[in-house]
């Protein structure tokens, strides 16, 4: 049996950062009132979550008051990249203007621009999953819908060039892959992340607005929610996500260089596995994940076989996920969909569990194939 | 041209049943997986790329199911 359980799945969900679970707790106590009110008590969580969203901002590199909070990664999406759609109204004969996305965005923008009820345009990526600028057609749009960086493979979005062809159209940055890892790109009038990729809590996304920026709120009006709040905030959890925000950007100088090694050693270690295929950019990517497939290897068996030793990695292939659709990314790409699996690192993450990891993996894709 | 009947697999087999049939076929000879699975479209071409067979194209079996073509080279 194994003596220790090895968590590579930090790009689903890192585990909390200490210094979130110290903050999250002593806020619980102290900042449980409602924010608008005039009281003691409602002025004490109140400045809690300005210092939240000061620390927010600061950390992301943007101003407070273009802050906002939200439940989740995903309704920042929503509220980014829908409040963009209303914002930039329709086209000649009131007819809804185009969304332009990547082929490789996030499912939540996907699904938020096909709600929209506008014509949707995706633009081609390359085989390393890089979105090909040759493709990229702004004419007409309401907004342009490029992630800063892939959350399957990893691969960085080019989002100031995008920026530059988009021109007056404005532009949506889904950021909720490398948020908190690395520094926010230029160029976007709205941009989405979420907290509990960085160590904080789930529940915290963050949506931010351009000042200037024509975004008009996509959901129904309501006396606390709007340009600046989404409602009654999780205030502890606020405070928590802005602590782990602050230590991940604090220590990402040190941490990156550590895991883009352990990234780069597992990416040179499965290549040399039998007919497997290691995808996205091996060097312009996230430092923390790899996503690779293996030929003849039922997903759900590797990811399987990989818990029961002790290994807990995600996958992308189709009979693991609820669609039974093989990922839309690693079809963008012309990648191969069944046995695929993502591994991701975090700052808990050591040498000795990758190597543990890497003396298992090859033995198990060989057994699994041995099975067929 | 060999004919796989893959309708009701789902993926890895249908990739499987194409490596393990490709020999039945002389090289510049045609096989084709006939597939119900969603996942063929991506994974066929991906396979011919990663094992240096010819991907043909995609068309349509008797009964409209999709067809996955491709050509043994070696």
């Amino acid at each position: 049996m194994p003596d220790a359980r090895v968590y590579l799945d930090s790009a689903s969900g890192a585990p909390l950062h200490p210094l979130a679970r110290d903050a999250f707790l002593a806020a619980l106590d102290a900042a449980y009132a409602d924010p608008h009110r005039l009281h003691h008590s409602g002025r004490s969580a109140r400045l809690v979550l300005d210092n939240a969203r000061a620390a927010t901002a600061e950390a992301l590199g943007v101003r407070a008051d273009e802050v906002v909070f939200t439940s989740s990664g995903t309704e920042a999406v929503q509220r980014g990249l829908l409040g963009l759609v209303r914002g930039a109204g329709r086209g000649a004969g009131r007819d809804p203007r185009p969304i332009v996305h990547t082929a490789v965005e996030h499912s939540s923008v996907l699904h938020a621009a096909s709600w929209s009820g506008a014509p949707t345009r995706a633009v081609a990526v390359d085989p390393s999953g890089r979105v090909r600028l040759d493709d990229l057609d702004p004419t007409d749009a309401a907004v342009v819908a490029c992630q800063s960086a892939n959350q399957e493979v990893g691969t960085l979005q080019p989002v100031e060039e995008v920026a530059d062809l988009a021109g007056d159209v404005p532009l949506f940055v889904d950021a909720c892959a490398s948020a908190g890892r690395l520094p926010l790109p230029d160029g976007w009038a709205a941009l989405a992340a979420s907290a509990h990729k960085w160590g904080g809590p789930a529940g915290v996304g963050v949506l931010v607005v351009r000042r200037g920026a024509r975004w008009r709120d996509p959901m129904p009006e309501d006396e606390r929610a709007g340009r600046h709040e989404t409602g009654f905030e999780n205030v502890p959890a606020v405070l928590a996500a802005a602590a782990a925000l602050q230590a991940t950007v604090a220590e990402r100088e040190a941490e990156n260089a550590r895991q883009h090694a352990l990234v780069s050693w597992v990416r040179r270690v499965v290549a040399g596995i039998p007919q497997v295929e290691v995808v996205g950019d091996p060097e312009a990517r996230l430092p923390h994940l790899v996503t690779f497939s293996c030929l003849y290897v039922d997903g759900e068996a590797l990811v399987g076989e990989l818990d029961r030793l002790g290994f807990e990695v995600a996958s992308g292939s189709a009979c693991t996920s609820s669609s039974l659709e093989p990922s839309h990314v690693l079809a963008a790409m012309g990648a191969l969909t069944h046995g695929n699996v993502r591994v991701s690192v975090g700052r808990e993450t050591t040498e000795d569990d990758i190597g543990r990891f890497l003396d298992v993996l090859p033995g198990v894709v060989e057994r699994l194939r041995a099975r067929l | 041209m060999l004919e796989l009947d893959c309708r009701g697999l789902v993926c890895p087999a249908p990739v499987i049943e194409l490596a393990r049939h490709l020999a039945d076929v002389p090289v510049g000879g045609l096989v084709a997986v006939v597939a119900t699975d969603a996942a063929a479209r991506v994974d066929v071409p991906a396979w011919c790329r990663m094992t240096a067979q010819e991907w043909v194209g995609e068309d349509v079996a008797d009964d409209g199911t999709p067809r996955f073509v491709v050509r043994r080279l070696s």
